[in-house]
């Protein structure tokens, strides 16, 4: 009859508060899924504007807090996944219900309720923003488990669009924020049931744990970017899309490009324009300088992770151009022993010729069988036929057309959905196959009659189950004697909303000094 | 379950459920052992966890009466237990004599809590010996020996305490002293001015809302006006916080909601976190001097015991995260909400809800009529305690943690239980 509690193990230090923002949110998530589309709108608005508000700080914060990528390119993406998504889909309706009379059936939208977001160093204020938007778009709570290298710019970013939201009517709690993420808590909010949906945007082991959590998951398989460009192709434009898309931020995203493969009858003119967009082209010897430099022991080096072309040029010892973006590495053969045909997270494009469009698509399904699979593809090209048989042949679940990747395939300039999260689908071990887009994010509730044309249907026109809130949610505790009083606020409540106070790790700290006083004794 | 060992806990063990009943009357208290069989409310509980107690039987029930919130963070609260655990690796009840580790940590933690005029605790081992001791300061204090409090009031049956509440408890002991221990009726600001104009009051205590009278709610301004009728008069007010504080109102302090600042507060039951006992009182600088004047002036061996300081201080972060104020927000309009549905099905029979955050009073249109209620709820398995000074009045207390789930059930179960009861009265008026 004694339980088994004396093997309770011990929770890990943020364990347990971690759980209570997850308890929050379900409660937070309850009060959501039954708004009204109008209030929904002037909340996603108000967040979308408080984020766009600092996404200038916010960018250069980033750079700061993480050493990565370009500050002017973090504002762009930080605007477009703000007051961007939002404009993106004003129009589309997660919240109403649609009725299908000549179908006999009623669709209600329903929320997933918790959305446990994994957010990224690469891209971390975009990531949380964008995800935040996305919740909101579709009633969900979110809370944010941002990269431990981008913690304190994504718990600010997410802070300010808290408040902004709350402020517009969004219940109390629909978006938290992990201060001090760590692999116990991350695991533990990610296995914890309450969780459900992970929205796992980071490396790949972070993403196979989610889908092992037993949870609903939506995680995305890393990218390798092949580029193919023919002889059909704008050369001018091709040149500077390419530059301009690889050394977007500094190339630490999955969708910047990571090998051009270049049909060598548009190789030298391509070179050419390419270098007058800001690339230098490396020789064999400084090709081999920068490969030993950035994979030392043929593996990446984390740290020329979105460091500039220049910076990389002279730590190889390699004289660039000042106004360089980006260095170009000719090799001959995409192989997994080639270093330079992996993922780079910096601004180095590796460069094979091939003599023919046919051997071209060859090498980028090599490239591919390396890394990258289900994720995106570019081409620069005029020739339909030649368009089709790459993007038929090579396993990614888009392709970029005349357009540079990285902005490309996130559909930033393209008319895909805009995202931060490309699925990679199963072709990269993810349940999604799509742009991560709000539709992702709710389910819908089947009203089907019975198909039989003797049995009528009801008319549903104009009912609905959502409401505005009536005030605050949820409403403030007042005296049920006293309810039309205006809300007190109470002068001396010390609020904990810090970093928890780890009483455990006080006791043990104690326990030590003991120890190594009765040691030294 | 063999008969032999049915209930074998290892420490002890029992034939069966009767003869614990029996050897609980034998032994330990049989007036109260054969109350709450005669009341319908056969329980001897076993297991706990969360917001749930289970009967020897196996029967689970919903916990709404929390002891009066001691299980404000359920029962055996997994974080709780951890710092007990682990907090039990090294401390013990400690010496109660010296400075200590834990009593001060938890010393700095509430008063950091507090409203801002409050500077220095003490330590008890129980809410009654906290009230004694905050009694006991007062007077100190101001020089003055009488205690004034609002008739129905429950501060606890210790020596001192006792004298505040209703003579039911004090005169059993031949403890009942009027004289020193003035009563006025609740929410009577004349009455209360008249007996505070001898300027011989050493306090007026105040629980909050007082619990064991059923939560009647202060009328609007009521405590406020107190606090200035003590100004006016030099008598301390002593805000008892037993059972209104630890976030149940959806604030940490009850009383900060009144923008009073107490010159003494005192909290017990939940900042024990259901695993330790402990109490404290928090005292202003004027009230604090005895403990410069005298340290050893009030000793208590287990007050203030160094595992109760862990738990206190686990309990207290627990309670003052954002986290949980928020949870206790949602829970108290979730459950506000429900009630208030029941209510509308049931109008001649469930006729008041007193409600501040989690701490609720459910009236009901008998003079009994909690009891009714009570034994129907633990039929259908909630757990909640009629108003032992106003029988009419169920105490309703959720937990502060208690999860959307679990507060939709307790009000399915709760609907049935308030509709069977009133059919239980009905029919009995009839036979009447
Ligand atoms: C408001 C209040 N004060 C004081 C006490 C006394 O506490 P204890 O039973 O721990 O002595 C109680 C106990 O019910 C109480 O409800």
């Amino acid at each position: 009859m004694v339980d088994t509690m004396f093997e309770m193990p011990l929770d890990p230090a943020g364990v347990p508060r971690g759980r209570a923002m997850i308890e929050r949110a379900e409660w937070a998530a309850r009060a959501f899924a039954s708004y009204d589309s109008a209030t929904v709108q002037r909340i996603v608005d108000a967040a979308a504007q408080a984020g766009a508000a600092r996404a200038k700080e916010f960018a250069e914060w980033a750079v700061r807090e993480t050493g990565y990528g370009v500050a002017e390119h973090k504002l762009l993406k930080n605007l477009a996944c703000s007051t961007g998504i939002a404009a993106k889909y004003r129009a589309s309706d997660y919240i109403d219900v649609v009725v299908d009379d000549a179908g006999k059936m009623v669709e209600i939208p329903r929320p997933a309720g918790v959305v446990l977001a994994l957010t990224p160093s690469t891209n971390p204020v975009a990531t949380v923003m964008f995800k935040i938007t996305l919740a909101l778009l579709t009633r969900n709570a979110i809370v944010i488990s941002p990269h431990p290298y981008a913690k304190a710019v994504c718990a600010e970013a997410a802070r300010t669009m808290a408040a902004a939201a709350v402020a517009a009517g969004a219940p109390d709690g629909c978006i938290q924020v992990v201060e001090e993420p760590s692999i116990p808590l991350i695991n533990a909010l990610m296995t914890d049931p309450r969780t459900d949906v992970i929205l796992a945007t980071g490396g790949t082991p972070m993403v196979r744990a989610a889908y092992r959590s037993g949870n609903p998951a939506i995680g995305v398989g890393p990218g390798n970017v092949p580029v193919l460009v023919d002889a059909t192709a704008d050369i001018n434009a091709t040149a500077q899309r390419i530059v301009d898309s690889k050394s977007f931020d500094n190339s630490i995203l999955c969708t910047n490009e990571s090998v051009l493969i270049v049909e060598e009858a548009a190789s030298a003119a391509l070179l050419n324009a390419m270098t007058r967009a800001g690339a230098h082209v490396l020789s064999d010897d400084e090709r081999d300088r920068v490969r030993d430099l950035v994979f030392p022991d043929g593996h990446f080096d984390p740290k020329w992770v979105g460091k500039d072309a220049t910076a990389i040029a002279s730590a190889a010892n390699v004289r660039v151009n000042a106004r360089t973006k980006i260095l170009v590495a000719p090799f001959d053969l995409v192989v997994p022993e080639e270093p330079l045909a992996h993922e780079k997270l910096c601004p180095v494009l590796g460069l094979v010729r091939v003599p023919t469009v046919g051997r071209g698509i060859d090498a980028a399904q090599a490239v591919l069988r390396i890394t990258g699979q289900g994720h995106s593809a570019a081409i620069h090209s005029s020739n339909p036929q030649t368009i089709m048989a790459f993007s038929a042949a090579v396993r990614v679940l888009r392709v970029s057309v005349n357009v540079g990747n990285s902005l490309g395939a996130s559909g930033i300039e393209t008319n895909l959905a805009p995202t931060m999260t490309i699925g990679t689908g199963f072709l990269g071990r993810s349940s999604v196959g799509e742009n991560l887009e709000p539709k992702h994010l709710i389910n819908w509730t089947r009203i089907a009659y019975n198909s039989n044309a003797s049995v009528p249907m009801a008319n549903f026109a104009g009912l609905t189950p959502w409401h505005a809130p009536e005030g605050v949610v949820p409403t403030y505790p007042r005296a049920s004697n006293d309810a039309n009083a205006a809300p007190l606020v109470p002068s001396t409540v010390a609020m904990s909303n810090d970093a928890p106070d780890e009483l455990r790790d006080e006791i043990r700290r104690l326990i030590i000094e003991e120890l190594n006083a009765i040691v030294r004794g | 379950m063999s008969d032999a060992t049915a209930l074998d806990y290892g420490f002890f063990s029992f034939a069966s459920k009767d003869e614990v009943l029996e050897k609980s009357k034998e032994y330990w208290n049989p007036g109260k052992t054969s109350f709450w069989s005669e009341s319908g409310v056969p329980l001897v509980i076993d297991r706990r966890e969360e917001y749930f107690i289970y009967d020897v039987s196996g029967k689970r029930l919903i916990d709404v009466h929390l002891n009066g919130g001691t299980y404000n963070l359920g029962h055996r609260n997994r974080e709780m237990v951890q710092a007990i655990t682990v907090a039990m690796q090294h401390f013990d009840m400690g010496n109660h004599h010296f400075p200590s580790l834990a009593r001060t940590a938890l010393a700095e933690a509430l008063i950091a809590s507090a409203p801002q005029n409050l500077t220095k605790v003490i330590y008890g081992s129980g809410g009654g010996e906290a009230i004694d001791i905050a009694i006991k300061t007062a007077r100190h204090a101001t020089q003055k020996r009488k205690i004034l409090s609002i008739i129905k009031a429950y501060h606890g049956h210790t020596g001192l305490a006792v004298g505040t509440g209703d003579d039911r408890f004090s005169k059993l002991f031949l403890s009942d002293n009027e004289e020193d221990f003035p009563h006025v009726p609740f929410n009577d600001l004349e009455a209360m001015e008249e007996v505070l104009k001898g300027r011989d009051i050493a306090a007026v205590i105040m629980e909050t809302i007082p619990a064991t009278y059923g939560f009647p709610l202060p009328n609007p301004g009521y405590l406020e006006a107190v606090k200035q009728l003590c100004e006016k008069y030099d008598a301390l007010y002593i805000a008892d916080e037993v059972q209104t504080g630890l976030m149940r109102t959806g604030e940490l302090w009850g009383i900060t909601k009144h923008g009073i600042e107490p010159d003494i507060l005192v909290t017990g039951k939940g900042i024990s976190g259901g695993m330790y006992p402990i109490a404290a009182v928090l005292v202003s600088e004027r009230c604090a001097g005895w403990l410069t004047e005298d340290g050893f002036g009030h000793i208590s061996t287990f007050g203030g015991a160094e595992l109760g300081c862990i738990a206190a201080l686990k309990a207290l972060e627990i309670c003052n995260r954002a986290e949980t104020r928020s949870m206790v927000h949602y829970i108290s309009d979730f459950i506000g909400r429900g009630l208030r549905e029941i209510q509308a099905t049931y109008p001649d029979w469930f006729i008041g809800i007193r409600q501040n955050g989690v701490v609720m009073g459910l009236e009901f249109a008998d003079p009994q009529g909690a009891k009714f209620v009570m034994k129907r709820l633990y039929e259908n398995g909630v757990w909640a305690i009629f108003s032992t000074l106003d029988p009419r009045v169920l105490q309703y207390k959720p937990g502060i943690l208690v999860k959307p789930e679990l507060a939709e059930e307790l009000l399915d179960r709760t609907e049935v239980g308030i509709a069977k009861a009133r059919a239980d009265v009905m029919s009995e008026r009839k036979f009447r």
